[in-house]
C-alpha cells in the first residue's frame, strides 16, 4: 500500500476537520457542556442536596401511635412530608405533587397494638402512589415498615397504651378465637411484657428500653479507587457524553466520504493508484485519530474543570480511547456504506447513534435496565467504551479490567471496516 | 498509446456505451466530441479505471488495467469535468495532497507543485484557501492538479466549463504548451470551436456510439456544404417557405432559429444568390447577413440532425 497516499490522506483530513470551527465546536465543547450538566445532575458525592420525595400523609386517627408514625416518616432525610387531607392527598399525587400518600385509617394506633402480638385485626393502611415512580415506593414501602414498627413496638413495651393493650389482651384472650394450643405461651409472654411494662415505668426515664429497632447500625462505604477517594460522577458523565459526540464525529466522517463521491475530487481519487482499501483505511485512520484526541481533550477538561482523575491504568485508558476510536471510526463508514448516499446514511446514522448510545448506558447508566437488555446490551460496543472508561477513571481498575473491553472493541473495529469494505459503493454515484 | 475495443457500459436498462473502439497515438490530441449525456464521461471513467466496462477492453500501450491499485494508473493524468479540489485548503495543500496520491514526496514533491503552480499561473496564489478563488482559477488549478505526477496521457473532461472567456484562453495556453511537450490529451466537450481549435483528430459520440472518427478537415470534407448563409430577417417568411427554399439549387440545407434563417450552401456564389433572390421578391426584409465556414457543429448538424447545445 502506497503510504505516501495514505498519510496525505489523513493529514488532509486532520486539517479540514481542525479548520472547521463548527466541527470542532460541536466536538468539543458540546460533550463538555453537557457532560459538565449531567455530572452535577448525578454526581452522586453527597455534598449537594438531595431532592426529597414529596409525600402527604393522612392521619385520620389523631392517636398518639398514628402521629407517632407521622412524625417518624418527617424525621426521614429521604421524605418531605406534608399532611393532608384525604381528597387534597389523592390530588396531589394525581397532579404529581407528591409522589404517594400514605393513609392512616381511623382507629390505627388501637388496631395496631392489637394487632402487635395476636396478629388480629390489623389496620388497613393506604398508600396512593404515582405509578411513574416505582423506585421511590418501593423505598417507601420500606421506610413505613421501619417507623410502624419502631412506633409500636417502643408503645408496646413502654407507653401507656402497651400497657393497656396488654391488660386488655390477657383478659379477652379466652373469648378471643385464640387456639388452645396457642393461648398459654401466648399468656406467659403478655405477662412477661406486663412484668417488663411494670419494671419500665419504675425505671428513670433515661434507662428505659425505646422498644423494638432494627437489629443492626448501617455503616455506607462507596467503593471507590481506594479508602479516602471520593466519586467523581462527572467522570461517568464525560466518558458518556465523549462516546456520544464521538460518534457523532464517527459518522459525520462517514457521510462526508459519502458527499465527496458525489464531486470530481472523488473520481480523481479513485484515478489514483490508491485502491478503495486505500481511500477507506486513510478515512478511517483520520477519524480515529480525531476521535483519540477529542477524547483526550474532553477527559483533560474534565480533568481541569472538575477534577476526574484516571485512578486506574493510564496505559488502559489510552487503550480502550484508541479502541473506541477506531470502533467508532469504522461504524462511520458501515453506516455510509448501509446508507449509500448521504440523505439516506443520516437518517440511519440517527436510529444507530440512538440505540449505541441509549444502549451504550452513556445517558442513563445500564443497571436500570431490565436484566435482559442488560445482557442484550453486551453486543453494544458503546457498552463496553462506557463501561471500560468508568473501570479505568473513577473505579480505579488495573490494565487487566481493560483487556476485555479493548478486546470486544477493536473486534468490532474490525467487523465494521469489513462491512464497510464490502459494502461501500465505491463505483461513481 | 491508447486502445477502446468494443467498450460497453449500462445502467440498469440504459445502455450508457454501445460498443464505442478508438484509439490515440502517443503525442496526439484527440477530441471526444458529443452533446450531454452522449456517453462521453461514461467513456472517459472507463479509460481512468473508475468504472468497469461491462464487456471490451481499454488498453494503455497495450496492457489493460489491472485494479484500482495498478500502478499503470499513474500514467494517466484526469481533469474531471467538476472541481476536483478542497475549497478548505490552500491551493499549495491541494496539489500536494495529489502529487502524495501519486507517491511524490520531499523534494519531488515540493519540486512538482511549485512547477504546476507557475504552469497555471497561480504561484502568487499558492498559500490561499480554494474557496477565494474565481471560477477560472479554481479551473487552472483543477488542470494544475493533474499534472503533478508528470502524466503521459491527459484526459480533460470538459475542463472549461463555465469558465469566463480570459480564464478559458489561459487553459488553452497551457494545453497548447502540454501538447508542444508531447503530452497525449483525451479532450472532451461540446464546445465545437474548442476541440478545431487543439484537437488533432475527432470522435463524434451520440448516444452511446461513435459516429464519426477523423481529422478535423476530413469530416468537414464529408459535408455537402462548405458554407452557411445566416441571415437576421425582420419579418417572418411565409407559408411552406423550408421546401421551396431547399429546393432552390446550390442550397442544401434551411433552418429558422427565433428570426435568423439559416441556409447550408454548397456553393456559396449560386447558393447565396438563390436564397437572396427568393426573400426579396417575396418582400422579406433582411436586417443583417453574413457568412460562416461550415464547422464541426455542421458536421454535427450533417450528421445527427440536431446541433449540439440542443441535442
Amino acid at each position: 500500500m502506497n503510504l505516501t497516499a495514505l498519510w496525505a490522506l489523513v493529514r488532509k483530513d486532520l486539517k479540514l476537520f481542525l479548520g472547521d470551527r463548527r466541527a470542532l465546536i460541536l466536538s468539543l465543547a458540546a460533550p463538555i457542556v453537557i457532560g459538565a450538566f449531567f455530572g452535577f445532575l448525578f454526581s452522586g458525592d453527597g455534598k449537594k442536596d438531595t431532592a426529597k420525595i414529596p409525600i402527604a400523609l393522612v392521619d385520620l386517627d389523631g392517636s398518639v401511635l398514628s402521629r407517632a408514625v407521622g412524625a417518624k416518616l418527617a424525621e426521614d432525610k429521604l421524605l418531605l412530608v406534608r399532611p393532608e387531607s384525604e381528597v387534597q392527598a389523592r390530588e396531589a399525587v394525581r397532579k404529581g405533587r407528591a409522589t404517594a400518600a400514605v393513609v392512616l385509617p381511623k382507629g390505627f394506633g388501637d388496631s395496631a397494638a392489637n394487632a402487635f402480638f395476636s396478629s388480629l385485626g390489623k389496620p388497613e393502611v393506604t398508600v396512593f402512589y404515582d405509578p411513574s415512580h416505582g423506585m421511590e415506593m418501593g423505598l417507601l414501602r420500606g421506610l413505613l415498615t421501619q417507623a410502624a414498627m419502631e412506633v409500636v413496638s417502643r408503645e408496646m413495651f413502654t407507653g401507656d397504651t402497651g400497657r393497656t393493650v396488654v391488660k386488655r389482651t390477657l383478659s379477652g384472650l379466652d373469648t378471643s378465637g385464640v387456639s388452645s394450643a396457642e393461648k398459654a405461651p401466648l399468656q406467659d409472654l403478655l405477662r412477661s411484657v406486663d412484668r417488663w411494662n411494670a419494671q419500665q415505668s419504675a425505671a428513670p426515664e433515661k434507662q428505659r428500653s425505646g422498644g423494638l429497632s432494627l437489629p443492626y447500625t448501617l455503616k455506607e462505604e462507596p467503593i471507590t479507587a481506594g479508602s479516602g477517594i471520593a466519586y467523581n460522577g462527572y467522570a461517568h458523565s464525560f466518558g458518556g457524553m465523549g462516546v456520544q459526540f464521538i460518534l457523532f464525529m464517527g459518522i459525520d466522517a462517514g457521510v462526508a466520504l459519502l458527499v465527496l463521491r458525489r464531486s470530481g475530487t472523488w473520481q480523481r481519487l479513485r484515478a489514483a493508484p490508491l485502491g478503495r482499501r486505500g481511500i477507506l483505511l486513510a478515512r478511517a485512520l483520520s477519524a480515529a485519530i480525531l476521535a483519540t484526541g477529542i477524547l483526550l481533550v474532553i477527559f483533560a477538561a474534565a480533568r481541569l474543570l472538575f477534577g476526574v482523575r484516571i485512578l486506574g491504568s493510564f496505559a488502559g485508558f489510552l487503550g480502550i480511547t484508541v479502541a473506541f476510536a477506531l470502533m467508532t471510526a469504522t461504524f462511520g463508514l458501515l453506516i455510509a456504506a448501509l446508507g449509500r448516499t448521504p440523505e439516506a446514511a443520516r437518517g440511519l446514522a440517527i436510529f444507530g447513534t440512538l440505540i449505541m448510545v441509549m444502549l451504550g448506558g452513556a445517558w442513563i447508566p445500564s443497571f436500570v435496565f431490565p436484566a435482559w437488555l442488560q445482557r442484550a446490551t453486551l453486543l453494544v460496543p458503546t457498552r463496553w467504551a462506557v463501561d471500560g472508561l468508568d473501570a479505568m477513571t473513577w473505579r480505579g481498575l488495573g490494565f487487566s479490567a481493560a483487556v476485555g473491553p479493548m478486546a470486544v472493541l477493536l473486534g468490532f473495529a474490525a467487523l465494521f471496516g469489513i462491512l464497510a469494505l464490502w459494502r461501500f459503493p465505491f463505483e461513481d454515484a | 498509446m491508447l486502445e477502446l475495443h468494443n467498450i460497453r457500459k449500462s445502467y440498469g436498462t440504459q445502455q450508457a456505451v454501445k460498443g464505442i473502439s478508438f484509439a490515440i497515438r502517443a503525442g496526439e490530441t484527440l477530441g471526444l466530441l458529443g452533446p450531454n449525456g452522449a456517453g462521453k464521461t461514461t467513456t472517459v471513467s472507463m479509460i481512468a479505471g473508475l468504472i468497469a466496462p461491462d464487456s471490451g477492453e481499454v488498453k494503455l500501450d497495450g496492457r489493460s488495467l489491472g485494479g484500482d491499485t495498478d500502478p499503470l494508473k499513474a500514467r494517466i493524468g484526469l481533469v474531471p469535468q467538476d472541481l476536483a479540489l478542497f475549497e478548505d485548503l490552500s491551493a499549495r495543500d491541494n496539489l500536494s495532497l495529489f502529487g502524495a496520491l501519486y507517491g511524490l514526496q520531499g523534494a519531488a514533491l515540493n519540486g512538482a507543485t511549485a512547477e504546476a503552480l507557475s504552469f497555471t499561473g497561480l504561484t502568487d496564489r499558492a498559500k490561499d484557501k480554494v474557496k477565494t478563488f474565481s471560477g477560472g482559477m479554481k479551473r487552472r488549478l483543477n488542470l494544475a492538479a493533474a499534472l503533478l505526477h508528470d502524466p503521459d496521457l491527459i484526459i480533460l473532461d470538459e475542463p472549461t466549463v463555465g469558465v469566463d472567456p480570459q480564464s478559458r484562453n489561459a487553459i488553452f495556453e497551457g494545453l497548447e504548451a502540454l501538447k508542444a511537450r508531447g503530452k497525449t490529451l483525451l479532450y472532451t466537450t461540446h464546445y465545437m470551436e474548442e476541440a478545431e481549435r487543439l484537437c488533432d483528430r475527432i470522435v463524434i459520440v451520440d448516444h452511446g456510439e461513435v459516429i464519426a472518427d477523423d481529422t478535423v478537415a476530413g469530416l468537414t470534407r464529408r459535408l455537402p456544404l462548405r458554407n452557411v448563409l445566416r441571415l437576421e430577417l425582420e419579418n417572418p417568411p411565409p407559408g411552406a417557405w423550408a421546401e421551396e427554399l431547399a429546393a432552390l439549387p446550390g442550397i442544401v440545407s434551411v433552418r429558422l432559429e427565433a428570426a435568423v434563417l439559416s441556409v447550408g450552401l454548397a456553393e456559396l456564389g449560386p447558393g447565396s444568390a438563390a436564397a437572396l433572390g427568393w426573400l426579396t421578391t417575396r418582400g422579406i426584409a433582411i436586417a443583417h447577413a453574413h457568412t460562416e465556414r461550415a464547422d464541426l457543429e455542421t458536421v454535427f448538424l450533417a450528421l445527427t440532425g440536431r446541433t449540439l447545445r440542443d441535442a
